[in-house]
Order: structure tokens, then C-alpha cells, then sequence
């Protein structure tokens, strides 16, 4: 048989025990929003709500004590995110540093790196943003441009990152770029560089994206002095080390809870006006969601035992963000609202701005081609 | 099963014939008892592993009622009532209306059950009654009831039946589960074929793909194609995720919400699985002569058994209302994994 293995998802008493305190936390940070019809949503930047989540030990949960981390295990991390992401909880600001980074330097950094980041991140004050994008690089990753040099006692970087979401408000960058080599030979001789973002040489300019929001931006870097110190992990190994860090990129319910908040404005708002049509919809809605949750959790399940995630991890992803961008339209279908992030009422407010945001499910983290791509490969047909 | 079940007994028995000696030889092997419990003097099996052997007569499409035995056999065992051996069916318990009366020291039955998978062959017909103090069990021998033959979309058997008959008290037993339950159950088991299938229609697509050729090279290698396969394998490992969601809140106290969505989902999968499989076998796999129709249309088929999409949909949706903590405290709540 050829089907992907997906091992059996887990949960514990622990993590349900953790779940009823994040709720809790949850249930009162954001109940009032909620109650007024407002959803904030994960992309959100809030570093207030970062550091609250950094004071639990919300952050960087299953990292060694020894960085700030909380040494809890990964079930308990799965349930205390998933709370997170379907409560729309403002997450942004810490998100791709907790998400990524950590693990990345938990992995392949040095211990003056993790010194230096992972205390920041797990308490909710360090934000460090993901720089693999450039212009006219997107897809093609191994195409990077960006150039490190080496010099005496570092490197000097020059070139652009693109799209790189929160550069604004972060502290560091994790810079894909090439250390060695020539373009043509792709994949070898690109490394992974850590970048302090006041660094001298470094300008970042917004970008608005299309729903009126500035979370994106193009960065430069001019002859920037990177110190040896900060090359992450072994130079020229750059390739490797992002594609396992693309791999816990993907895999989380991230992926398929972006309209999470539509689907509980469509049970309320079904309540009020039940129609055998909305509660079948729904509860169709619902079920997408619980499937899918399932295969996510056993990803967790796989990165807790060592495997290798790549392509569970892209097949459900596609299948999630296929779901987020589903849902507007089924709720659309379902009442007759003209959505408007503007609108008064809650769900056309709630259908507007997930409407107008649903583009980017399918493109950002990779787009949809590129992981059916993967997971062809993983099918040994590619 | 794969021995049992090569291509050529499939075909016989996807046609309509009773594999009398396939079926004893998967009775002997005490298949049809694996969810029995242990506390009725069964072998005492995890659903969960139950599940395991249920997929397979998915992915081999056994042409055998051996997800209404295995049920059935757990019924009767709970019931403590003795049947004849041979082959046993169980009538779908939302197709089923009997009305149950005492007459003498015994019982008189009267009424019908519609789409009753292989009723035509069945030594013992098992019906859910709704009895005064609580449902009930009713064998029915062969010979005590009339069958129309009917058949699915795959040309399974799925019969009328009717009966009008008296029975001996012992024929009629109370058990702890409702029509209802056994609905549920019951698609709870299709949702676990259901997986065997797509997971069939995976293999046998990505082994056509690999070996058919156009422009020169196998159609593997274009693009379009392996996206197709992706999304394919994606339906399988749905259909997976559902039936173990299904396995495990099979027989569990609340475990309906988990079953319909299950599901339902399953059934969307299946759908989207067949016509991708379809799309990637070009005409061929649209022939008689070539095997995938015995997956895909098996496939459509057990999506409007024991309740479709729309069915436990609204199920899941209804539950959805009645949660107060809203949606996704019922999806902690009913989609969990502890084992
Ligand atoms: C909201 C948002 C946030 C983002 N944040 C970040 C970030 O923080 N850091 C960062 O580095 N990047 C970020 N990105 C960029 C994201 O990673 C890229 O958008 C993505 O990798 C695709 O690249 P592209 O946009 O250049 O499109 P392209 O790669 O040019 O693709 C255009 C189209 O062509 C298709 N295509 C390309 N190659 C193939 C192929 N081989 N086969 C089939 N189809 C193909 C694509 O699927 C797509 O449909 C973000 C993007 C978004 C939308």
C-alpha cells in the first residue's frame, strides 16, 4: 500500500488539563471582542498579548528549561496552539520565531545563538522574522540571490528580501542567501545567517497588502556585516536546514484554521435563523475541520518521534487552506450578507475580512502547486 | 484476504454469486466474530483492530456481507440468543419496520426491511425492533421471510424483504443498543471500508500512472497528473483520518457525533477520490473489463448506506447548535484521539 503513514494522534491528561487553562486565559482576553462580533485572527502582531502568553509559558513549550523554555511535550504544545489559533488569538508577533526559528536553532544553532534568541522568543519579547523570499524568487527557492561574503571575521550581505511578513516589528531575521557557489549550482552553497535587524546597512519598507494591512515588507540589505558567529548551523548546509524548518513551517493547524471564526459566526448566527440547508452546511463545515485536525495532530505526533513531516505535512496544508478559503463562500451561500470588512454585522465583517485574506492562504508557506509537487514526490511519482 | 479474494472470485462474486466457500472459509478463520465482545465470549479484539480487517474488505472489495455479520454476530452475542450457522445479514435498522407482538408463549412478526445487503443468502436475518420495554433483537431464519432482489449502484445485492410470521420466544431478545445505534455503527463500518477503498483506488491509479504512456513517456511525468495523484493520496489520507475517528467511537457512549462526522466526510472523499482515480485511467478504466469500477462504483455506492453526507451532516450541525461552548469545544470534545 502506498498511502502515507500518518501515526495515531495522541492526547493526554495533561494536555487536556492545559487546554481548559488556555481557554480560560482565552475566554478573557478575548471574550469581550467576541461578544461585540470581533475576531482579531493568528497573522494578527499584538507584542502585549505575546509577552502575556511568554508570562504562562505559552511560548516555546517544549524547549529546554535551560532557553526559557517550559520542557512540556509536544501534545501539550499541539493543544495549547490549536486553542490559540481557533480562538483567533493575535499570535503574529512571536509566531514564526516560535513556530520556526526555535526549532531551527534548537536544531542546527549554536549554543551563543540560542543564548542569545531563544530566551526572548520563549518570554515573548523577541520576534525574528523569515527571509526567503526575494524579487522574482518565490517558488524557486534555490534561486536566492541575496550574497554573503565572506569577510575577516564574518560575512557581508547584500541583496532583498520580499514579502517578509512583521520585518517591521522584528528583532532578527533568519536570512537564506548564498555563501559560496554560483547560481547555477542551486541548492549547494546557500546558508542560513541570523540577522540583527538594526544592523547598519539595513533598510525595510512596508508593503500593504490587499486587504489594507501593512504586515508585509521588502528588506535590503547593503553591505551588511553579519559577525561568523551568527551563520546558523554549517555554512553551505543552508538547503537542508530550511527545507526541515519548512517542514514545521507547514504542518500545524495554522494551516487549516484561518477561517475558524467563520464557522462559529455561522453556528450563532444558525441558531438564530435554523434552516435544515444551514445546519447541514455547517455541521459539514465542522466535520472538515475535525478530519483534518486529526491528520494535523498526528503530524505532531511525528515530529515528537523524530520523523520527517515534509509530506504529511504539505498534504495537509493543501487540503487545509482549500477548506479556509471554502468557508466564506459556503457561508455567503448560506445567508445573504454582502461581506465588508467594514460591514455591522458580525458576519459580514467576519466573511469580508477573511474573503479579502483568502488569497494568501494558498500562497504563502508555499503555494498549492508547489506542495502537491511535494507530495507527488512523496509518492515516488516525481 | 488477498488469497481468498484474487480478481477472479471478486468478479464472480461482484456479479451476484454467493462465494459459499469464500465466506466459510472467512467464518472459519472467526472474522465474522471480531466484534464480539469478550465479556459475550468473543475473542475480545479492539475496535480499533476490527477496523483494520474491515479496510481491507474495502480495499480488496470482498463481495461479502461481512460488515452486517460481524455486527450482527456482536448483537446476537450481546442478546445471548443461538442462531443456525450460515450466512447471517443484518437488515439497515432505518430501512427496517417491524411490528412486534405476543402471541402464545412466543412472538408474531410482521412487516419489512428494505436495501437488507445480501438478504437473498442469508441462512438468518437480523432485525432491530423497537419493543415496548426496550429494542430488541429478531432472527429470522431463511424460509420466514420473502426477498425482492434489488441492488446497489456496485450491483451488490440489497434486498426487500418482508415476513409476516410467528416466532418462537427465543428468536426475540432485548439488547442494549437502538436502531439508532446500530445505524451508527453501521456507518461507522462503511466509513472503515470506505478508506479501504480509496486507499485501492490510490494504488491502482499510481501503478496505471506509472506504467501507461502518452507523448512518448509515462503520464506520471506531466505535471497535471501528479497533481492529480496528490490530491488523491490526500482523499485516502482523509478517508483514513475518518475511519479511525469512526473505529474508535464505534460502541463508545457518545459516540455518534465522531461517526457522523466521519462520515460524512469519508463519503465527500470517496466521491472526489473515484472521479480523480477515473480522470487519471482515461476510457480504459471506464471499461467493464478493466477493475477499478469494482472501487468506484463500490465507493459511491456506501455513501448512501447507513446515512449520507446530508444525513450526518445535519447530525453533526444539530450538535453544533446544542453546544454551547460553540464549535470547536465540540470538536475537542467528539474528534479526539486517546485510544
Ligand atoms: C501573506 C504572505 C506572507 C508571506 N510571508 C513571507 C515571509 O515571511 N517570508 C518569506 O520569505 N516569504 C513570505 N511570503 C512569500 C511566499 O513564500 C511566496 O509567495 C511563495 O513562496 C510563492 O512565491 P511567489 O509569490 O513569488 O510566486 P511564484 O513562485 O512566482 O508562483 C506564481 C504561480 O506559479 C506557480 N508555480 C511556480 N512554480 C511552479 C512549479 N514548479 N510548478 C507549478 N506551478 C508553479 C505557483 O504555484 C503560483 O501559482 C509570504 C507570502 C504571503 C502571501
Amino acid at each position: 500500500m502506498t498511502a502515507f503513514d500518518f501515526p495515531y494522534p495522541v492526547m493526554t491528561a495533561e494536555a487536556e488539563a492545559l487546554r481548559s487553562e488556555v481557554r480560560a486565559f482565552l475566554d478573557e482576553e478575548l471574550g469581550a471582542l467576541r461578544a461585540a462580533g470581533q475576531y482579531i485572527g493568528w497573522t494578527h502582531a499584538d507584542p502585549e498579548f505575546s509577552r502575556k502568553l511568554g508570562a504562562r509559558g505559552w511560548i516555546g513549550m517544549t524547549w529546554p528549561k535551560a532557553y526559557g523554555g517550559g520542557e512540556r511535550s509536544a501534545t501539550e504544545r499541539y493543544v495549547a496552539i490549536e486553542e490559540m489559533l481557533a480562538a483567533g488569538a493575535p499570535v503574529g508577533a512571536h509566531w514564526t520565531a516560535d513556530r520556526q526559528v526555535g526549532p531551527l536553532l534548537l536544531g542546527h544553532g549554536s549554543e551563543e545563538q540560542r543564548r542569545l534568541l531563544l530566551p526572548g522568543i520563549a518570554a515573548g519579547t523577541c520576534y525574528v522574522a523569515i527571509g526567503l523570499s526575494e524579487p522574482g524568487v518565490g517558488s524557486d527557492l534555490a534561486s536566492v540571490k541575496a550574497r554573503a561574503t565572506p569577510v575577516d571575521g564574518g560575512y557581508r550581505l547584500s541583496g532583498t528580501k520580499i514579502w517578509t511578513t512583521n520585518a517591521h516589528l522584528s528583532h532578527y531575521a533568519v536570512v537564506l542567501c548564498r555563501t559560496d557557489g554560483e547560481p547555477a549550482d542551486r541548492h549547494a552553497g546557500l546558508s542560513q545567517l541570523l540577522v540583527d535587524l538594526k544592523a547598519p546597512g539595513i533598510e525595510i519598507r512596508p508593503i500593504v497588502d490587499m486587504t489594507g494591512a501593512h504586515s508585509f515588507n521588502e528588506v535590503h540589505f547593503a553591505d551588511v556585516f553579519i559577525p561568523e558567529a551568527m551563520l546558523i548551523g554549517t555554512r553551505g548546509n543552508g538547503w537542508v536546514q530550511v527545507s526541515g524548518e519548512m517542514g514545521s513551517e507547514r504542518s500545524g493547524p495554522d494551516r487549516f484554521l484561518s477561517s475558524f471564526a467563520v464557522v462559529e459566526a455561522l453556528v450563532r448566527r444558525t441558531r438564530e435563523e435554523p434552516t435544515d440547508e444551514r445546519r447541514a452546511a455547517v455541521g459539514r463545515l465542522v466535520g472538515h475541520v475535525a478530519v483534518l485536525r486529526r491528520l494535523s495532530a498526528s503530524i505532531a505526533e511525528m515530529i515528537r518521534n523524530g520523523e520527517d513531516p515534509t509530506v504529511q505535512g504539505a498534504l495537509v496544508k493543501d487540503i487545509g487552506t482549500a477548506l479556509e478559503q471554502e468557508i466564506p463562500e459556503v457561508a455567503r451561500r448560506l445567508f445573504a450578507i454582502e461581506p465588508s470588512p467594514l460591514g455591522e454585522d458580525p458576519l459580514a465583517a467576519l466573511v469580508g475580512s477573511t474573503l479579502l485574506a483568502s488569497p494568501s492562504f494558498t500562497l504563502r508557506g508555499g503555494t498549492r502547486e508547489i506542495l502537491r509537487g511535494i507530495i507527488a514526490r512523496g509518492l515516488g511519482v516525481r | 484476504m488477498r488469497e481468498l479474494f484474487d480478481r477472479e472470485t471478486v468478479r464472480r462474486g461482484s456479479s451476484g454469486e454467493w462465494l459459499a466457500e469464500s465466506w466459510q472459509a472467512i467464518d472459519a478463520l472467526g472474522l465474522t466474530q471480531a466484534l464480539v465482545k469478550e465479556a459475550d465470549g468473543g475473542p475480545g479484539i479492539d475496535p480499533a483492530d476490527a477496523a483494520d480487517m474491515l479496510r481491507l474488505v474495502g480495499y480488496w472489495a470482498v463481495p461479502l456481507p461481512l460488515a452486517e455479520a460481524m455486527l450482527g454476530a456482536g448483537l446476537l452475542a450481546q442478546s445471548g440468543m443461538a442462531v443456525a450457522g450460515g450466512p447471517m445479514t443484518l437488515a439497515p435498522p432505518h430501512r427496517t419496520t417491524v411490528a412486534l407482538e405476543h402471541r402464545g408463549d412466543g412472538w408474531f412478526a410482521d412487516g419489512h426491511a428494505a436495501r437488507v445487503p445480501w438478504g437473498r443468502c442469508a441462512a438468518t436475518l437480523l432485525l432491530i425492533a423497537a419493543a415496548a420495554d426496550g429494542p430488541c433483537l429478531v432472527a429470522l431464519p431463511a424460509g420466514l421471510f420473502t426477498v425482492k432482489e434489488g441492488a446497489n449502484l456496485a450491483g451488490e445485492p440489497r434486498d426487500d424483504v418482508r415476513f409476516n410470521t410467528s416466532l418462537p420466544a427465543t428468536a426475540v431478545q432485548p439488547i442494549g443498543m437502538t436502531a439508532d445505534d446500530v445505524h451508527a455503527a453501521g456507518a461507522a463500518l462503511r466509513t472503515v471500508m470506505t478508506a479501504g477503498g480509496v486507499q485501492r483506488l490510490l494504488d491502482l491509479t499510481l501503478g496505471f500512472a506509472a506504467e501507461h504512456r502518452q507523448f512518448g513517456r509515462p503520464i506520471a511525468k506531466f505535471q497535471a497528473v501528479q497533481q492529480n495523484l496528490a490530491m488523491l493520496a490526500g482523499q485516502a489520507a482523509l478517508c483514513r483520518a475518518a475511519s479511525d475517528m469512526a473505529a474508535q467511537a464505534l460502541f463508545a457512549r457518545d459516540g455518534r457525533v465522531a461517526i457522523a462526522m466521519a462520515k460524512a466526510r469519508a463519503g465527500e472523499a470517496a466521491a472526489l477520490a473515484a472521479h480523480l482515480a477515473h480522470q487519471v485511467h482515461g476510457a480504459i478504466g471506464f471499461t467493464e473489463e478493466y477493475d477499478l469500477h469494482l472501487y468506484s462504483r463500490r465507493l459511491l455506492a456506501w455513501r448512501e448506506e447507513y446515512g449520507n453526507e446530508a444525513e450526518w451532516n445535519a447530525i453533526v450541525g444539530q450538535a453544533c447548535l446544542d453546544s454551547a461552548d460553540g464549535a470547536w469545544a465540540l470538536i475537542t470534545r467528539h474528534g479526539g484521539f486517546a485510544r
